[in-house]
């Protein structure tokens, strides 16, 4: 069974950005990139489907500038056999990427594609269902457990009132909620093996794919602040001030 | 513009996230329809007749359409929603799962997340775990988005229905199949449509110590939600979970114990009008959001707090 795995370049979940000072955009001058934490825990997944003997082979996959290499180089370190780039310096939307990832899946012809369910930065939690539909295959979303058996994916989904078990027939989507897996850390040796694993650049404009932005930003601003609040002294100075202030009990 | 919501409910009765939606479609200038797919969903669908200020009903009735698989409702739902000039679903679970599909179907890059309608075209979302807030237009001729649902007043259900019609379902693709369903049974309101909402973190230890919350909780008629961390300590199922990968909730009162106070926490409650936080550390980030803040040992706290009210 083959497995890609698209994975997105972020701004590291710990840094707090702010807008620029002009407000055309989020200031990205000198933070921290990472792997969004969604396609870490994706890697991961594959990963275990490789050890456990159900999967082959995996593929990365991002598409994005030079610099996300640094993020396919990590997906390597962490299990991933080979990676591919489909570079391109635009800011492509989540139907912009599906679209060049379906092109890219009709040739890896994969079984299964596991995807973050969201990306940190745009929180858009778009692609992998957008992926599914391009190329017709079923979708589990929001999966917190994955198990592969003849040609079936039963997936556990986390959803608003509990918890949804389906089964989809492979070719299948999966996208990852957060407990699905705690990825490991690339080790040293593992890291080093990386750097010599495939890494096939392709120019994403040359797929003959329309992946044009079809929003554009106006504006990017700070939300409204919140007051600064008071400390109180105890238990029952809150309660007053609950029922007599804010009124709310 | 003509406006199409997609309904959320479960077979029966349909769930407050539709109305929050219906609610925002009625910002615009135009008429909106409500589809209703399900099986044997003629409750829910008479239910939605009943939505003021809708102009019709559209119902899809079909064995395969009975647990809102996006495979079925998305092939469903595209040549309808190609009539329209906006299609809006609510940004939970539901929603998120099967707008993007409808909207590739249809070759449409969708918005997610909208709180704020400037004009048709015009929209605002939160970017970063709600850091930033974007504006974003798009000169797409249909519009397909997913609405924050704290964000929009729920619209009313009242006495008279207006027309409904239905139409056949699409037959089956047959790629996926519902296995079965856990959900959360709960005498407490939801946590996405509670007034107030108490929530424990990683310093509550246990998930036996959610009792102390849930003491409070039913004296105050509040619902009980949790961290990330709380969750993934095993304390309480995930479905408490609140934070930008959680539910987004805005109650009139939230009470965060034993909660840091991280970004991803925040942008799941900082909404909420009125916060208190009860945590032990004074310097720790949820007190710069709250508006009472208590720097308390929540093992002495929370018996005090249940005994005062
Ligand atoms: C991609 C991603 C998505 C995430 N999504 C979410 C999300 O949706 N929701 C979410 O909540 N988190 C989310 N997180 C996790 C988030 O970053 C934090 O790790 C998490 O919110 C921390 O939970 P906590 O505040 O309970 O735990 P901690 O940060 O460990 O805080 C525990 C707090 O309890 C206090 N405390 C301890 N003992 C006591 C006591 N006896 N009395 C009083 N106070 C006490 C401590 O002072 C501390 O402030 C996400 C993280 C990532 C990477
Ligand atoms: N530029 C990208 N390249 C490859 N995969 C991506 C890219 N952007 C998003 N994805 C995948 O789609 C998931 C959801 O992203 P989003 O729809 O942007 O929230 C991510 O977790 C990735 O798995």
């Amino acid at each position: 069974m083959k497995v890609i795995v698209p994975i997105k370049r972020v701004v590291d979940y710990n840094v707090k950005v702010r807008p620029l000072n002009d407000e055309s955009g989020v200031d990205l001058n000198n933070v921290k990139m990472s792997i969004n934490p969604f396609c870490e825990i994706a890697v991961e997944e594959a990963v275990r489907l490789k050890e456990a003997g159900s999967a082959t082979e995996i593929v990365a996959v991002t598409v994005g500038s030079q610099a996300s290499q640094e993020q396919l180089r990590t997906a390597l370190a962490l299990g991933a056999d080979r990676a591919v780039l489909l570079e391109t310096n635009d800011n492509v939307e989540p139907l912009g990427i599906a679209k060049l990832l379906a092109k890219l899946c009709e040739e890896e012809k994969p079984d299964l594609i596991i995807l973050g369910k969201q990306a940190i930065d745009g929180d858009n939690n778009q692609t992998g269902q957008m992926l599914a539909a391009l190329l017709g295959f079923p979708q589990a979303t929001f999966a917190s457990e994955l198990k592969i058996n003849d040609g079936v994916a039963t997936v556990t989904r986390e959803i608003d009132g509990g918890l949804q078990t389906i089964a989809v027939n492979l070719p299948a989507i999966v996208t990852t909620d957060l407990r699905l897996n705690e990825p490991r850390y690339a080790s040293l040796p593992n890291i080093m093996k990386a750097k010599k694993k495939e890494l096939n650049v392709i120019d994403a404009s040359s797929l003959g794919i329309d992946f044009v932005s079809r929003l554009t930003t106006l504006k990017v601003e700070l939300p409204p602040s919140r007051d600064a609040g008071v400390k109180v002294e105890s238990v029952e100075e809150l309660v007053d001030k609950l029922k007599n202030e804010a009124k709310v009990i | 513009m003509k406006i199409l919501v997609i309904a959320e409910h479960d077979n029966h009765s349909i769930k407050a996230s539709t109305l929050n939606t219906v609610a925002a479609g009625k910002k615009l200038d135009g008429e909106l329809d409500v589809l209703v797919m399900g099986s044997s969903c003629a409750d829910a669908v008479n239910e939605a007749a009943k939505i003021s200020g809708i102009n019709s009903v559209i119902s899809i009735d079909g064995s395969h359409l009975e647990n809102a698989l996006a495979e079925e409702t998305a092939n469903n739902a595209a040549d309808i929603a190609s009539q329209y000039t906006h299609v809006f679903l609510p940004a939970t679970t539901f929603g998120k799962n099967i707008m993007p599909r409808l909207a590739a179907l249809l070759d449409v890059q969708p918005i997610s997340d909208i709180i704020e309608i400037i004009d048709g075209s015009t929209y605002k979302r939160p970017i970063y775990a709600g850091s930033c807030i974007a504006t974003v237009k798009t000169e797409q001729s249909l519009i397909i988005a997913s609405v924050r649902t704290t964000a929009f007043d729920a619209a009313q259900i009242g006495d008279a229905g207006v027309n409904v019609t239905s139409q056949d379902p699409k037959d089956s693709l047959a790629i996926s199949n519902f296995v079965g369903e856990e959900l959360a049974k709960s005498d407490r309101p939801e946590l996405t449509a509670a007034d107030i909402i108490i929530s424990g973190g990683r310093g509550m230890q246990s998930g036996e110590n959610f009792s102390l919350l849930e003491g409070i909780a039913d004296k105050l008629g509040a619902a009980v939600g949790a961290s990330r961390a709380a969750v993934d300590s095993g304390f309480v199922p995930n479905d408490y979970q609140v934070g930008q990968t959680g539910k987004i909730v805005a109650p009139n009162l939230y009470i965060a114990v034993g909660i840091s106070g991280a970004i991803q926490h925040l942008a799941g409650m900082k909404d909420s009008k009125v916060i208190v936080a009860i945590n032990k550390d004074e310097d720790a980030p949820i007190f710069q959001v709250a508006d009472y803040g208590l720097v308390a040992d929540l093992f002495t706290a929370l018996p005090e707090l249940e005994s005062l009210l």
